[in-house]
């Protein structure tokens, strides 16, 4: 390990790394803090994906602790210790299997506060990993966001870059709410440079990441990192976008959101998650209940296909949403300039 | 290795006190519902009040209840205190819950009600956590998790007695096997004779009592509290017992035998324990008598307490959301 400080290089960091890192230093910062979850202690090798190799050697099998496959009693006991008192963080392996453990997020996490008339709290983060590319086919790679979003109650949170991973996973760990901490499953040796130490982002606070004037690409997740490539292409032939981070899904900023396209009057929405019924249908609706008149376009909408994800490569690309489509949805919504001069 | 009470008249007369009161909270809920006093979904414990109380005698008010929609017994045995319960069957900004959970979901965690779920089998998992808690903190509580027994069919309840055993949890599983699962029968439903032996699939104590028997039903659940307390693990414990109200308030109960109503009426635990009580001489009849109205005398200023109440601001719809309120 390097100790010097002065190179200009930034230190980079990769996503995984980040999610370690977030867990690190909460379960160091806090004794209420502990993680369960399938395979996760360093016996069973830390986790499939690695995120917290090396914690339950520094922490203990008692605070990382390894569960059965059984992801409604990992949920549940993570409920029941939040309600007393605990800061647990459960990983579920992958998306698709936190649907094993619905009834308790959605029936018990998300409403006992509400239901309990504030008496009780849930601080319970749930971190997941999902998404399609890597060829794992119908089960193994859904994007659910919309599914929880939907409940009251329920915090989501998706990061775009290593430092929002560390920044908003700690964030949840802190929150006193239930979080749904969703990681992509196709990017996670992808680097970015590290966050300053002890890095917190506010939850339910979008993060406008390049500024523009001409159309706002609102989104979250991977395709963050597609709409920057392309506004920087587009930069190149004079047109100004703006990219508007949304960090987290539920509870929407919709004032970033709002404020951006107030100026752009124009804006497409992008997700990796299935187009219909999907967060870009949330954001659209906000955007025309609020800025109708002002709107030089209609509000567009890129994401995946409404399909299974599919195992074979040309069908699983297919599924995908495309960078060349959320390019050229920028391009139609500035053809509409004329119409309103 | 347990320093608790023996078995005798006074933990008996203590039992039938708990149960006493169960039995007039429920007598007063079903009166006002059925004169159209008092609208509010409810699940009566009638013939469930032995069991409840006998549990609720060896519990402390820092142990953690986790019960379902069926919990009006094992409310009152943990202590909820009455104008709070009232208020919130009525929907009350004075309840327990501000009105925003009723009969289903009381909770007041002051004395340890943790949870009430509405959900079949949906608090075991997390009865779990509030062990695990426990056990992490080292803070000395026990979990009680009181389940009905078309519960034990559901893959909560599997996926929870394995982790509670796997990690030796502070926490007794009470399955109050009362005969049915909202109108199906026990036989139709459940493949094993006894929810009790399905504690040997994980490792688990497993106990069958007759949950309308006080001394067994006392000395059963001393033994799990004993040891969950003493850190030697989880106890499925079945108390059979009978449920005279049906599922829900009103349900006909066409599907329940007449032979075997009438024979479960003829040994109503409570008219039984209340005659023991007198046997053994741990009370009189004019102790009992004016226990009973001490209670009613509780019950009339909590009713008065509800009825008194304001309902809900409108605003509350808003809070309790998230620790910040709600967002748009």
């Amino acid at each position: 390990m390097s100790t010097a400080t002065t190179a200009a290089a930034p230190k980079m960091i990769a996503f995984t790394d980040a999610y370690r890192l977030a867990l690190d230093e909460a379960l160091g910062s806090d004794p209420s803090v502990f993680l369960l979850g399938e395979d996760i202690a360093d016996e069973e090798g830390g986790g499939i994906f690695k995120v917290t190799k090396g914690l339950s050697t520094k922490y203990g099998k008692h605070r990382v602790r390894t569960t059965p496959i059984a992801e409604e009693a990992i949920i549940g006991a993570a409920v029941g210790a939040a309600l007393a008192g605990m800061r647990p963080v459960a990983e579920i392996m992958l998306m698709n299997f936190v649907t094993v453990a619905m009834d308790q997020i959605v029936n018990h996490a998300a409403k006992l506060r509400f239901m309990s008339g504030g008496q009780t709290h849930v601080p319970l983060t749930i971190r997941t990993r999902t998404g399609a590319g890597g060829g794992t086919a119908g089960q193994h790679s859904d994007m659910l966001e919309a599914w929880f979003a939907h409940v009251a109650g329920m915090k989501v949170v998706i990061p775009s870059t290593p430092a929002d991973a560390v920044g908003l996973l700690t964030a949840c760990i802190f929150d006193d709410d239930p979080c749904l901490f969703i990681e992509d499953s196709m990017t996670r040796s992808v680097t970015g440079p590290a966050p300053p130490p002890g890095h917190r982002l506010p939850l339910g606070r979008a993060n406008v990441v390049r500024v523009g004037t001409d159309v706002s690409v609102v989104s979250y997740g991977r395709p963050v990192k597609d709409a920057l490539v392309i506004a920087e292409r587009l930069a190149g032939e004079g047109i100004s976008v703006e990219v508007v981070d949304l960090r987290t899904i539920s509870p929407l900023d919709s004032d970033t959101v709002l404020k951006s396209v107030a100026k752009t009057r124009r804006a497409v929405v992008v997700h990796e998650a299935p187009r219909s019924f999907g967060v870009g249908a949330e954001v659209a609706a906000r955007i025309q209940e609020h800025l109708y008149g002002e709107l030089a376009a209609p509000v567009l909408r890129i994401a995946s296909r409404d399909v299974p994800v599919p195992f074979a490569k040309v069908l699983e690309q297919e599924f995908l949403y495309k960078p060349s489509a959320i390019e050229a949805a920028i391009r139609q919504t500035l053809e509409s300039r004329g119409r309103r001069g | 290795m347990s320093t608790r009470a023996q078995w005798g008249s006074e933990a008996l007369l203590g039992v039938y006190r708990k149960a006493l009161l169960i039995q007039l909270v429920d007598e007063r809920m079903r009166s006002l519902l059925s004169s159209g006093r008092m609208a509010a979904v409810y699940y009566s414990p009638r013939g469930q009040e032995i069991l409840a109380a006998a549990m609720g005698v060896h519990l402390k008010p820092t142990d953690y209840l986790v019960t379902s929609y069926r919990g009006v017994h094992d409310q009152l045995a943990k202590g909820i205190p009455l104008r709070l319960l009232c208020a919130e069957y009525y929907g009350k900004a004075t309840g327990a819950c501000k009105g925003k959970g009723g009969p289903m979901h009381i909770t007041y965690p002051a004395n340890g009600i943790m949870v009430t779920t509405g959900v079949v089998g949906g608090g075991l998992p997390i009865a779990n956590g509030l062990a695990l808690a426990s056990q992490l903190k080292d803070d000395g509580r026990v979990t009680l998790c009181c389940f009905g027994d078309g519960a034990s069919n559901i893959g909560a309840f599997h996926e929870s007695l394995n982790m509670a055993s796997l990690w030796k949890l502070p926490v007794i599983f009470l399955c109050q096997n009362n005969g049915y699962g909202e109108s199906t029968r026990y036989e139709k439903a459940t493949a094993v004779r006894h929810i009790g032996e399905r504690a040997a699939s994980y490792n688990m104590k497993g106990v069958t009592v007759d949950g309308n028997d006080p001394q067994a039903m006392w000395q059963a659940a001393a033994d799990a509290v004993d040891r969950a307390r003493a850190g030697e693990g989880p106890t499925l414990l079945e108390a059979t017992t009978f449920r005279f109200m049906g599922h829900y308030f009103g349900d006909p109960g066409a599907y329940i035998p007449k032979e075997e109503y009438a024979a479960a009426l003829a040994r109503d635990p409570m008219p039984i324990c209340r005659a023991s009580v007198l046997k053994t001489g741990a009370a009189t009849e004019a102790q009992l008598e004016e226990l009973a109205r001490e209670y009613t005398a509780q019950l009339d200023d909590a009713l008065a307490f509800a009825l008194d109440s304001s309902t809900p601001a409108l605003e509350e719809i808003d809070r309790d959301i998230y620790a910040q309120g709600a967002f748009a």
